[in-house]
């Protein structure tokens, strides 16, 4: 099968620092394909660079086979990736509803048309109403995101991505700072996700990342040392001595 | 309550219409004043308190406006119908020019392009013979339309106010619309309106060209009422000003900039008349400077911030 | 453009590029550091001018003496200034800080109004630095041109050496890149930002002693200066005090060229070359990428 998202040799330099090195990986939909790593592998330069923030020094991101590596980020949300991110960005002052159909609103902009509300705006209602259920935010929909508990926006930063209606997720720690309860949930929303996206998931819990990754892909200092499904992973050498001592 | 307090600013508007004639020519003529500057703020609330870009620059296409409206008045002066669209032409022009550049700083960058770049439009005016330097320049004739003379201040007043209705209710709809919500989620937190998807640029500078075409309508209408214009007009002291008034009524709030330039207008005469404040009013610029300072630390929300607090609603 | 002309032209492009830089330097330092952007810093500048001209009847020929007694008085200023006022300014957001500082602007403008008034004054020059050299055979250049231009230098080396040698030098510079960090090292950072601030005042406030016999003192000094200043950080960089050096001498040299060329328009070209910066690397020249 065709990957949806296939980076190849993706490299990034920082003056002298080779941050990212030659990394190559697929994303499959219907697969969640972990990426882990020590502190510091280029984790969160590898995903700026899939979500279109920072630039690329060397290789190439194909989205459904075009070459995308040039495209801004709001290019790249709106031809399907989207991205959630380790601290919280969501709206805090308006409701769970209304920041997903702002978000949403992103596919249907139209800005000239001032006469026209924007909280009549069908299309965005109905993306919203769509990515709250899937994200089991439904019922708090009318209540202001800033009051949530820190689990329940770790779920509406990912709703907020669903809005958008993506074919691809890349998702940095979305278990960031979340208890035993709040980790089960987020694991349940992804494996709903699973059938309908291709997704790309960065993460420091190992027990999560076993339970879920269809594929996970090891980074040490900016390169890829193994590649292969969890339980090949688990056997491999290499990553047991780069995470000795680093039991979670 | 709430209900009836959206009433509100309808109501002032019907109720000035209503006074228009009423009033003694002072009156008259302070309320103009008013409504010109609180069409001004209204323009950078719009970029600050709803888009959340502080530019202290604004003054310079309130005084291109100006200029624009006495340079093409010329010596027979000129119908309102093309007048009005060209001041706001050119204001916005500059806008555009500027804004495609200051937007590519952000923070406290924005902030200091912005100003320089104002400070460019002010060295044009008071250097070069292009507005008559230093002294400013006169309009000979005030702008006409048919019947309408700019010259009578009935007609000054009424055309001020219809122009204050207008500039209110486009941010009242913009402020409903896609376009307001796009610009409150970019003020909110622009990287997630770019990881969904936003031209955040775009929206921005849309955003500062409409602010400084609005600026350049409250321009033209100084002009028309003082029959003089200055590169004062264009000073960072001028900017300083308007950012003042909408802090000073409430940041975000369409009336607290209404609410703002009312009272900063109040408070420049009041502090500069030697009947209430004695000998301080000299020094006024020693009050205003510490009033703003206080009132800044103080009431960080505004007039409106503060009438929330004292009523609070369930 | 004779050579002599040219010679001329190019040593007041440095000679008012290393007085830019000067002040530049403060506020630079001010906000990199703190993150506070203070408008009033052109007053410190104005201040200084004004002590020049106030103390200069007192010192008369002793004017390297009178220059260190601005110095120490005005980084007091600025010592106490930070302490009953900036330091409630880090925690707000930049538009109270522009419109505290604005406030500041007008408090400061009114007071030397008061003590002093709104004439415009000469300050004069030392015997020993007055008169000028010859330079080629039509031109002569002043002395105490060349005298200002060194006094910038070495303050300038003085500022490398304590920000990139010294133990304070390297909390600056930590404090630049991580404020949270400097604090959890146990470093007091208030007395730091305290330190930090009274030098930022007292570059600026040395600038205008320096350029008071210069261009004289008058109302609204501080404000063309701060607004130049601006165009000077931006195109530097936040932060980057080589950066500001570099820029000062780029803008030195715009606007010394640009009067010379363009008389009616020269003020315009300086905001050009922010503009070009701006399509370039609107980071500035050494500022770091967002």
């Amino acid at each position: 099968m065709n990957a949806l998202l296939s980076v190849n040799s993706l490299t990034r330099r920082f003056g002298g620092l080779v941050a990212v090195n030659e990394i190559t990986l697929d994303l499959h939909r219907g697969e969640v394909h972990a990426v882990i790593g020590t502190n510091g592998a280029g984790k969160s330069t590898l995903i700026n660079m899939l979500s279109g923030e920072i630039g690329v020094s060397a290789g190439q991101i194909r989205l459904d086979g075009q070459d995308i590596t040039r495209r801004s980020q709001a290019l790249r949300a709106r031809s399907g990736v989207g991205r959630s991110y380790q601290r919280t960005t969501i709206f805090p002052e308006f409701t769970v509803h209304e920041n997903c159909r702002l978000a949403a609103q992103a596919a249907t902009p139209r800005p000239w048309a001032i006469w026209q509300s924007a909280s009549g705006c069908s299309g965005s209602n109905a993306a919203a109403a769509e990515a709250l259920a899937a994200a089991g935010l439904a019922e708090v929909a009318q209540r202001v995101a800033g009051t949530l508990s820190h689990g329940a926006k770790r779920q509406l930063e990912v709703a907020m991505c669903l809005a958008t209606r993506p074919r691809v997720l890349l998702l940095d720690e979305p278990l960031a700072g979340m208890g035993a309860e709040e980790t089960d949930r987020m694991l349940a929303l992804l494996e709903r996700l699973r059938a309908n996206h291709a997704i790309l998931l960065v993460e420091h819990d190992m027990d999560a990342v076993f339970r879920i990754a269809d594929r996970i892909t090891v980074m040490v200092n900016g390169a890829v040392i193994a590649s292969g499904d969890p339980a090949s992973i688990r056997e491999n050498s290499e990553v047991r001595t780069a995470y000795l001592g680093e039991e979670h | 309550m709430n209900r009836l307090s959206s009433f509100l600013p309808l109501a002032c508007a019907v109720v000035l219409a209503i006074a228009g004639p009423l009033l003694s020519p002072y009156a008259g003529d302070f309320v103009v004043k008013v409504m010109i500057l609180s069409i001004f703020a209204l323009s950078l609330q719009l970029l600050v308190g709803m888009t959340g870009l502080v530019s202290l620059g604004h003054a310079a296409f309130y005084g291109i406006g100006a200029y624009a409206t006495v340079l093409a008045s010329g010596k027979d002066g000129g119908s309102i119908a093309w007048l009005l669209p060209l001041a706001m032409a050119c204001a916005a022009g500059y806008a555009l020019v500027v804004g495609a550049l200051s937007l590519r700083t952000r923070g406290v960058y924005f902030i200091m392009v912005t100003l320089a770049f104002a400070q460019m439009a002010f060295f044009v005016f008071h250097d070069t013979d292009v507005g008559g330097g230093s002294d400013g320049i006169y309009l000979y004739v005030r702008p006409v339309l048919g019947a309408l003379d700019m010259e009578n201040r009935l007609t000054q007043f009424y055309v001020v106010l219809a122009a204050l209705v207008f500039t209110y209710a486009l941010l009242v709809l913009i402020g409903r619309s896609r376009f307001g919500a796009a610009l409150a989620g970019i003020r909110v937190n622009e990287q997630r309106m770019r990881a969904a998807g936003f031209p955040v640029y775009g929206y921005k500078l849309a955003a500062f060209v409409i602010a400084g075409a609005l600026a350049g309508l409250a321009g033209f209408l100084l002009a028309a009422r003082d029959g003089v214009v200055n590169p004062e007009l264009l000073s960072w002291h001028n900017s300083g000003d308007v950012l003042l008034m909408i802090i000073l009524g409430g940041l975000g709030r369409l009336r607290g900039a209404v609410i703002g330039a009312a009272c900063f207008t109040v408070l420049k005469e009041v502090l500069a008349t030697q009947s209430f404040v004695g000998p301080l009013a000299d020094h006024w610029q020693l009050t205003l400077g510490l009033a703003i300072i206080v009132f800044v630390a103080l009431l960080p929300k505004g007039i409106i911030g503060l009438a929330e607090r004292l009523s609070p609603r369930a | 453009m004779d050579f002599g002309t040219f010679l001329v032209q190019c040593l007041n492009a440095v000679q008012y590029g290393l007085l830019l830089f000067l002040v530049a330097s403060g506020l630079t330092l001010i906000f990199g550091i703190m993150g506070v952007i203070n408008l009033a810093h052109g007053s410190f500048y104005m201040i200084g001018a004004y002590l020049a001209f106030s103390l200069a009847p007192l010192f008369g020929d002793n004017f390297i003496l009178m220059l260190l007694a601005g110095v120490v008085l005005t980084a007091a200023l600025g010592y106490v200034l930070e302490w009953a006022f900036f330091s409630y300014l880090y925690q707000r957001d930049h538009l109270q800080q522009v419109l505290m500082t604005y406030g500041l602007i007008l408090v400061f403008e009114e007071l030397r109004s008061i003590l002093i008034g709104n004439d415009v004054h000469g300050v004069p020059l030392p015997a020993w630095l007055g008169g000028s050299f010859a330079l080629g055979d039509l031109m002569s250049y002043p002395w105490y041109r060349i005298f200002a231009s060194v006094a910038c230098i070495v303050v300038a080396v003085a500022l490398y050496y304590v920000v990139n040698r010294t133990r304070l030098g390297m909390m600056v510079r930590a404090g630049a890149s991580n404020r949270d960090m400097v604090r959890g090292l146990g470093i007091d950072i208030r007395r730091l930002y305290r330190i930090v601030f009274a030098a930022g005042v007292a570059l600026a406030a040395l600038a205008g002693m320096i350029a008071a016999p210069m261009s004289s003192v008058y109302p609204n000094m501080g404000a063309s200066v701060l607004i130049i200043c601006f165009v000077v950080v931006v195109i530097g960089g936040i932060g980057s005090i080589t950066g500001a050096l570099v820029a000062a001498l780029l803008v030195g040299f715009v606007d010394t060229f640009g009067k010379v060329f363009f008389a009616e328009l020269s003020g315009v070209g300086i905001y050009v070359l922010m503009a070009v910066i701006l399509i370039w690397r609107p980071e500035g020249l050494m500022g770091k990428k967002a």
